[in-house]
């Protein structure tokens, strides 16, 4: 036996912490709980209303059960399509402004000032709640679709234009410096060193794009932005549940079948 | 000791990995088992613990009937087997200590497990292990950031901490370096003989299989083909396990052995 | 087949054969039919007039929002607290609901792949597709407005996504670490301690700051709908179109998304 091993023999023995320091462990802990009782403290919670409310809860979980589709058949029809059709001209003209301002707004391939500029519409877009865009273009170009389409366009240009150029900063420099070496002019080399790499992600990321469009179209009608959300909020005004159900589950729906179908396509590109 | 009677392991697609294996292996014995790839032996020793169910037959260790175990008694005859990986198959975000400790799982309950309150003997004897294979200063650093021979150590201390009467040992060698297998196949060796502990060894190269165990059971496609100790592996014998090649450089003679000793 | 005889009898090399093209073209023009189709339904659902107008309005709005009043801080201190609150409780709850929704709806942990790995899905599915503001606005109508709605709407929203991701996790998860821990004698719950639990620690990790940092631009919102938080105050200044209160609201807004981005980040960077 080893001297070690002697001191080591009747030493309890415990797992090395996960924060070190000793005072940095205990004030993270002791924050922690301070902050959750404060929190808690100041939620004001109206049990009594609460209460009252899970009748009201409950009617609309039955409303699952039983969602009407038919007495505002029209409604939701015209609602859906004009979800359907923001969503897909937004994430269209999304990708199309999404790809010059990723170019620059990778630094490998764009000058600083052209960096900045792109990657201050990047983070600018993406701070910015999809509602507080949405409030502000219907103050300006007033109630209907058009605003709601910008504002999807708006977003997606942020969501894209980030995840690609951050693809575009990790790409296989050799393949693209291998394309450069024959010559190639800027456009030539964004063809074919730059593109074939990034091209599978793009429609990947287009698809998931498509999906949360939709989803988020469904909210913009919250503040007169058109599509679904419109609709939706009038049934609740109402209390119509049984009918806010049935929003809720076509929603539910169609994003499955997105999903599934992103699911496929993105299968086929790999 | 531990008997295997007639056990036959059927998979789902059809295929069968084991057929009527008997085998009988007395205690303190070190066996080699040896094959072509996908000839059953990883499927023998886990349907010795049930790790996979086989099909039929029994697997019996100190008169019990492993295969016909419930759940709780199952819990009970694996805390009797070890098991080293291939792989060593450590958990990596854990521990040494840790993984060392988690082969008393089967003997502590869940909230002393979870809360890593294991009995200070348990402790001791992680030191003692730990100390033997070598790693006693390594305790307290994660898994992932050991050596693959290092790692495999751990998974050593961590079947022998088990108390087990048996070892099951699946390819401990084959994400080694060749000097590194030596030394881990003369430390199981080692461990074996000063414990008395029975032995099954899968491993897929014969030199040190021969150099290193008491007999070797060769496997075929799911049959017993060859059982003696090592010095009987003739050429032949290779053939027939493995198949037509030319084996003379792959069987050790005896010279060898003297002069290594 | 790539290459092509041209007319003369030579091989011409191409990328794709004519039939391929062919589908390409098609795929293209069925593509812009349809966006043309959408663009042509928004335009004709849009009063060009206000829209030619639009640069006045701007230009009008931005001329009254400047500059912010800054005076109106002093009311904004209690609902930022409050927007704090509803996005952190909000991602805490989630968390504690989200994991065993995880564990059961992995194919590798769940206890009945039959029945109740698609409940767990579905809970998965229908929380995840609706969004917070939804969810804020069905719970001000039951269970009436304030921070709580908002709380438990995000709690809601976030349950899906961090049980989806979490679930993946565990899918891919070493199996062999599980088989080692199972190999001991150790019990189901054990296994699940030892076994599976350190593996998926980053991840969850990862997950919770992910959907923190996602909750906090989130519940600035809320308050549109009644639901507590600096929205709130947001909805009130645009109803009484009190431009320069909007003008420091976005400023305070933006400022908060930033901070907690870096804070996530910063998290992040510890934690994995």
């Amino acid at each position: 036996m080893s001297a070690t091993l002697d001191a080591r023999i009747g030493q309890q023995w415990r797992k090395p912490p996960l924060i070190q320091r000793p005072w940095l462990r205990w004030v993270l802990l002791i924050g922690g709980v301070v902050y959750f009782i404060l929190a808690m403290a100041s939620m004001e919670v109206n049990w009594s209303r609460v209460y009252e409310g899970l009748d009201r809860g409950w009617q609309f979980v039955l409303a699952f059960t039983n969602p009407d589709f038919t007495s505002r058949a029209t409604d939701i029809r015209e609602g859906l399509i004009e979800s359907a059709i923001m969503a897909i001209a937004a994430t269209v003209v999304g990708i199309a402004l999404s790809i010059p301002i990723a170019l620059g707004a990778a630094r490998n391939i764009a000058p600083l000032p052209v960096y900045l500029f792109c990657r201050g519409i990047v983070a600018l877009s993406r701070a910015l709640n999809e509602i507080i865009i949405a409030i502000l273009l219907v103050a300006i170009f007033g109630f209907g679709p058009l605003a709601g389409f910008m504002t999807l366009a708006f977003a997606s240009i942020g969501f894209m234009s980030k995840l690609l150029a951050e693809d575009i900063e990790d790409l296989d420099r050799s393949q693209a410096e291998a394309v450069r070496a024959t010559g190639a002019r800027w456009f030539q080399w964004i063809n074919y060193g730059v593109q074939p790499q990034v091209m599978p992600r793009l429609i990947g990321l287009s698809m998931y794009r498509l999906d949360i469009n939709f989803r988020e179209s469904a909210v913009l009608g919250l503040v007169g932005a058109g599509g679904i959300g419109a609709t939706l909020n009038t049934a609740f005004d109402r209390y119509e549940f049984d009918t806010a159900a049935a929003i809720l589950l076509i929603i539910i729906a169609v994003v499955m079948m997105l999903e599934y179908l992103s699911g496929i396509i993105r299968g086929r590109m790999q | 000791m531990l008997r295997l009677e007639g056990l036959t392991k059927v998979y789902p697609t059809g295929d069968k990995a084991l057929t009527n294996v008997t085998l009988d292996i007395p205690d303190g014995e070190v066996v080699a088992l040896i094959g072509p790839s996908g000839a059953g032996k990883s499927t023998l020793i886990r349907c010795i613990n049930r790790l996979v169910q086989p099909t039929s037959g029994k697997a019996i260790l100190d008169g019990t009937n492993i295969t016909s175990l419930g759940s709780g008694g199952l819990r009970r005859m694996r805390r009797r087997m070890g098991m080293i990986f291939q792989e060593y198959a450590l958990v990596e975000r854990l521990t040494v200590m840790e993984n060392v400790l988690s082969g008393r799982l089967g003997y502590v309950g869940f909230w002393r497990s979870y809360f890593r309150k294991f009995p200070q003997s348990d402790v001791d004897e992680a030191y003692r292990l730990l100390d033997r294979v070598g790693l006693l200063e390594m305790a307290d650093k994660r898994a992932d950031a050991l050596s693959g021979g290092q790692r495999q150590r751990v998974g050593i201390a961590r079947a022998l901490i088990q108390d087990p009467a048996l070892l099951l040992v699946d390819e401990p060698t084959a994400s080694l370096d060749p000097k590194t297998s030596r030394q881990i196949m003369r430390l199981i060796r080692e461990l074996c003989q000063e414990r008395g502990l029975a032995a099954i060894i899968n491993i897929h190269d014969v030199k040190l299989a021969q150099m290193f165990v008491q007999r070797v059971i060769g496997l075929t496609k799911g049959v017993v083909q060859f059982d003696g100790p090592p010095d009987t592996l003739t050429e032949e014998v290779l053939t027939r396990i493995y198949g037509e090649e030319d084996w003379k450089e792959t069987i050790r003679k005896v010279e060898e052995e003297e002069e290594a000793a | 087949m790539p290459q092509v005889i041209a007319g003369d009898g030579s091989k011409i090399w191409m990328l794709r054969d004519r039939k391929a093209q062919f589908i390409r073209w098609g795929a293209w023009l069925v593509g812009t039919l349809i966006f043309l189709w959408c663009w042509q339904r928004i335009s004709a659902a849009t009063e060009w007039f206000f829209v030619w107008d639009a640069p006045r309005i701007a230009a009008d709005i931005g001329g009254r929002a400047m500059p912010p009043r800054w005076s109106y801080m002093d009311k904004l201190w209690e609902p930022l607290w409050d927007t704090l609150n509803i996005a952190t409780l909000g991602t805490f709850f989630a968390l504690i609901m989200a994991v065993p929704v995880a564990f059961l709806a992995a194919r590798n942990t769940t206890p009945s792949a039959l029945f109740i790995r698609p409940l767990a899905l579905l809970i998965i599915v229908s929380t995840r597709s609706i969004n917070s503001l939804i969810w804020a606005l069905l719970l001000v109508a039951i269970i009436g407005p304030g921070v709580f709605a908002g709380m438990v709407a995000i709690a809601i929203r976030s349950i899906g996504f961090c049980a989806k991701l979490l679930y993946e996790a565990i899918e891919e998860i070493d199996l062999k670490q599980v088989e080692a821990i199972t190999a001991t004698g150790a019990s189901r719950w054990q296994v699940m301690a030892y076994g599976i639990v350190p593996q998926i620690m980053p991840a969850f990790a990862g997950i919770a700051v992910f959907r923190w940092d996602i909750n906090i631009r989130e519940s600035t919102v809320l308050g549109l709908v009644g639901a507590g938080g600096i929205g709130l105050q947001l909805k009130g200044s645009l109803d009484t179109l009190a431009w320069p209160q909007v003008t420091l609201i976005l400023i305070v807004i933006f400022g908060t998304v930033i901070l907690s981005e870096w804070v996530s980040a910063k998290v992040r960077g510890a934690v994995i």
